[in-house]
């Protein structure tokens, strides 16, 4: 079972209580952008067998939207973090780096 | 003018813990930014309370104010004072980014009590319900099989729960099926 904790309620959510968002910290491209843009924004996901970062919703608690990072082979979770960021806070970087050398995602590592 | 009831007019289930219809309460859902002095005070005028940690609830005689979530409180005040409160919290708070609005008819509130009461709401939520994990001034909003619901605890075996009014039979079968005689699980 998957069970992330929220960082606004500090309460270890079960997944039944969540909403998933999909992938996190993907750029918009809206209006202006280029077709190839537009198609990689709409379709162009990450696949990973390993570490990855999503958004998620506390659909059924304080109704905020948090990221997460863990594994998608293990359902390990490294951390969870605000909304209110583009990117992965550092402490969670070196933690996913300390358990898992050589990671990648997108052009984190 | 109509005479208001709640949702299923104060009905009750004895079993291996007490179900009860709570009737008619004033909820008041205030949203703003917490941080606000102004908003403070506002709270305090109208309840007579202060502000709430992150995730807890904080009660007195005639009311409580429990924390939502990081910019929405819901203010628990008697059934026949919510439109006074509300006056003075929308005058309170009119230079304030902020929302005060009456939502005591859009919900039901139970309590659940008797010795077996944890165990009863632990079949019911995805929520760790032994004691010293959830304790009396904790405010949890979760899911209770399949719809929303927020809880808190009284004392140590009386649980308060709202939902919305559309699924108060809903939730009041839950907890009397979870209350059933028999079915205790002796858990904690
Ligand atoms: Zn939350």
């Amino acid at each position: 079972m998957l069970m992330l904790e929220c960082p606004y309620c500090g309460v270890t959510a079960d997944e039944t209580e969540l909403s998933p968002g999909g992938e996190a910290h993907l750029t918009r491209f809206g209006p202006g952008a280029s077709d190839d843009e537009f198609h990689d924004y709409l379709f162009m996901r990450e696949n990973p067998k390993g570490v990855h970062f999503e958004r998620w919703r506390h659909a059924y608690g304080c109704g905020k939207w948090f990221h997460a990072a863990r594994a998608t082979d293990t359902l390990e979770v490294f951390g969870t973090y605000p909304a209110q960021t583009t990117k992965p806070p550092q402490e969670i970087l070196d933690k996913i780096s300390a358990k898992r050398p050589g990671w990648t995602w997108r052009d984190l590592k | 003018m109509s005479k208001p009831v709640s949702a299923l007019n104060g009905a009750q289930f004895h079993g291996i813990a007490e179900v009860r219809d709570l009737g008619l309460q004033g909820m008041i859902t205030l949203r703003g930014d917490l941080t606000k002095p102004k908003l403070k005070s506002a709270v305090k005028s109208v309840t007579g309370l202060a502000l709430p940690k992150t995730g807890g609830i904080l009660s007195d005689e005639t009311g409580s104010v429990a924390w939502m979530s990081p910019d929405e409180l819901l203010l628990l005040v008697p059934y026949a004072e919510v439109d006074a409160h509300l006056a003075t919290l929308q005058k309170d708070l009119a230079k304030e980014h902020s929302l005060a609005v009456n939502v005591s008819d859009a919900r039901a509130m139970f309590s659940l009590s008797g010795p077996k009461a944890r165990e009863v709401l632990a079949k019911l939520v995805p929520v760790d319900l032994s004691p010293g994990a959830f304790e009396p001034g904790m405010m949890r909003r979760t899911r209770m099989a399949q719809v929303a619901a927020a809880f808190w605890m009284m004392d140590e075996d009386t649980f308060h729960i709202i939902c919305f009014r559309s699924v108060a039979r809903y939730v009041f079968d839950l907890l009397t099926v979870a209350a059933q005689e028999g079915s205790e699980v002796n858990a904690f």
